[in-house]
């Protein structure tokens, strides 16, 4: 390690590939009618096609491949303009059909891209290149509890069937941070295209990892380590945690065995969240044990570029040109816009209705980082449910900007609002704050300048800061008066004395 | 074309099925005809012909997305040899699904 360099250097670089699987937002399953509802009870939403009962046979669902289709075409994929499924042979209890009806050598999508920038501009912008973009189906989910002492598995298979779109990107991440990154700019693309919504803890979105590290040799030859999978993540934040151990426990045992990517099998390990480390996992099938051969129930997808340009007229604003958008339209910071645009796209509406409203997008932002947020983080909810809707807001803004009250009142006045659902003059009257007339202020301002000679003389003597006490006193006269207000005419009252 | 009981065992294993010895040699000659059999095709000359995805002339085969009524639960698990009414019941499983 190099003491003059001030950034942390490691001797390797970390590769990482990440295999995202989310669930499309469809009514129902990619095969048959059954319900993809989330929470229902358990093995109330299947059929004969989801069990795999002889003699079903599946029809593809066309909303589930249309939404497919706009996630690859959003990445930025080549589209086959001729695509099949095929069955992925494997045996487990939550699989009925004892196969899974995937895509193997013909997926329908190929080669796209998804850059990410990070606003605050501490990774560098990554550029990750997409493999494949593939439309699947789920299994049904299986639950062991070993605490109950029973030995039986429970399986639910309500989710079986469900449509997947399995997207798999090439090694091109080089930090856990910059996946984590990475993987927000793909979730927020994918909900902002209303394909999923990409809800973790309702299993609608799951990554698995691979990483290794690449190690420059003394002879110039560079060594690789055995790429290791990891699955169970459940959390972005648990991605990247699990991303830091394992580029750390593969550094570690580098350093022991010296052992290289091809000496030994690729290895699948499961994070433990609680534990925070990553725990070794039976051995995965290889591929080719999959057996895959062409679904003969399914009849191939024919896509034309007419088909291509429909999806890609519907298709939506990608959340990047959001953000340009809110930069250039409303002169906000990219830092600003990013923070918008990550709360989703009914939060961005509500901000440019804002802004619209008062004609400036900076104290919109504010407004809404400072106040709208901060409640929503406070109080849970939605900004569709958010109690003070853009037009009360902005009538409380144009108030404050009109200088009837300043942005602590405005702020009572607000929590006023939000807990009444008055509208701003509405609270304003509710909690007994008169608003001054300008004609009484200078009124008040005056008796205050004759009963406090000292202050007026220290103004008059240069001291500025002296108009301070005067606004104490103009409190205690009035308490709704708007102290910038007090002191601009105080100084000016003085200023016409001399 | 002669299958390796190797290459046997491993399909077995694949599929689950567990041989004794004498059946492992009964069902490497057996498959390695079969195999044999199918493996006629390969006198044919294809050079000329395009990759076959599916018998059937027909294409884009779609449903709209529109719910239909599910099973009721009592019908779902009706056929499972174990269930609590809920759940189908297996032996335990530990590890990973292979699904992905
Ligand atoms: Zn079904």
């Amino acid at each position: 390690m190099n003491a003059s360099t001030s950034e942390t250097q490691v001797p390797f670089t970390t590769i990482i590939g990440l295999e995202v699987h989310v669930q499309l937002q469809t009514l129902t399953k990619l095969f048959c009618g059954c319900s993809t509802a989330f929470g229902a009870p358990p093995n109330t939403q299947v059929c004969p096609v989801c069990l795999g009962l002889p003699g079903s046979l599946p029809v593809m669902n066309q909303r589930a491949f249309r939404l497919a289709l706009k996630a690859a075409l959003a990445l930025d994929c080549n589209i086959a303009s001729f695509t099949k499924w095929d069955r992925k042979n494997y045996f487990y209890p939550d699989l009925p059909k004892g196969y899974q009806i995937s895509q193997f050598d013909l997926p329908f999508s190929t080669d796209g891209t998804l850059e990410v920038i990070d606003p605050k501009g501490t990774i560098g912008p990554c550029r990750v290149g997409i493999v494949r973009v593939h439309l699947e189906e789920d299994a049904g989910k299986s639950m062991h509890d070993e605490t109950a002492g029973s030995g039986d598995t429970r399986i639910d298979l309500n989710r079986a069937g469900t449509p997947l779109c399995e997207i798999v990107t090439q090694p091109d991440l080089r930090s856990p941070q910059e996946a984590r990154l990475w993987l927000n700019e793909l979730k927020l693309l994918l909900v902002y295209l209303g394909v999923s919504d990409c809800n973790m803890q309702e299993g609608s979105l799951r990554v698995d990892a691979n990483v290794n590290l690449h190690i420059p040799q003394p002879d110039g030859r560079i060594a690789k380590t055995p790429i290791v999978e990891i699955k169970n993540m459940n959390s972005f934040r648990s991605v990247e945690r699990a991303l830091v151990y394992e580029t750390t426990r593969q550094w570690g045992v580098w350093q022991e065995t010296h052992a290289e990517m091809g000496k030994t099998p690729k290895q699948t390990r499961g994070w433990d969240d609680p534990a925070g480390v990553t725990r070794a996992q039976r051995h995965k099938e290889e591929s080719s044990d999959y057996r895959y051969f062409p679904e003969p129930d399914l009849v191939p997808v024919t896509v034309s570029s007419a088909q291509q340009a429909a999806v890609r007229s519907e298709m939506g604003e990608p959340p990047v040109r959001v953000r340009k958008g809110l930069e250039t339209r409303w002169k906000i910071s990219a830092y600003d816009a990013d923070v918008l645009v990550n709360q989703g796209r009914q939060l961005v509406d509500y901000f440019e209705e804002l802004a619209t409203l008062i004609g400036d997008g900076k104290i919109a932002s504010n407004w809404l980082q400072q106040d709208v947020l901060r409640t929503l983080n406070e109080r849970g909810g939605t900004i569709e449910d958010f109690p003070v809707r853009p037009a009360a807001l902005a009538e409380l803004i144009a108030r404050v900007n009109a200088g009837d009250f300043d942005t602590s009142r405005a702020r009572e006045i607000f929590s006023e609002m939000l807990a009444s659902g008055r509208s701003a003059a509405d609270a304003v009257l509710s909690m007994g704050i008169a608003v001054i007339g300008d004609d009484e202020l200078v009124a008040l301002c005056r008796d205050i300048l004759a009963a406090n000679p000292k202050i007026v003389a220290d103004v008059k003597g240069g001291k500025e800061q002296a108009a301070a006490g005067l606004i104490g006193h103009a409190k205690k006269k009035n308490p709704n008066i708007n102290p910038g207000k007090v002191r601009t005419i105080c100084i000016d009252l003085i200023r016409a004395m001399q | 074309m002669t299958l390796s009981q190797q290459e046997v065992a491993k399909v077995a294993a694949l599929a689950r099925l567990a041989l004794f010895d004498h059946e492992l040699a009964t069902m490497t000659s057996e498959l390695s005809n079969i195999v044999g059999f199918v493996s006629l095709l390969e006198e044919l000359d294809t050079t000329n012909v395009d990759p076959l995805a599916h018998p059937l002339d027909a294409e884009n085969v779609f449903r709209d997305d529109v719910p239909s009524p599910s099973l009721s639960t009592a019908e779902a698990l009706q056929s499972a040899p174990r269930h609590d009414g809920q759940y189908f019941l297996v032996p335990a499983v530990l590890g990973e699904s292979g699904a992905a």
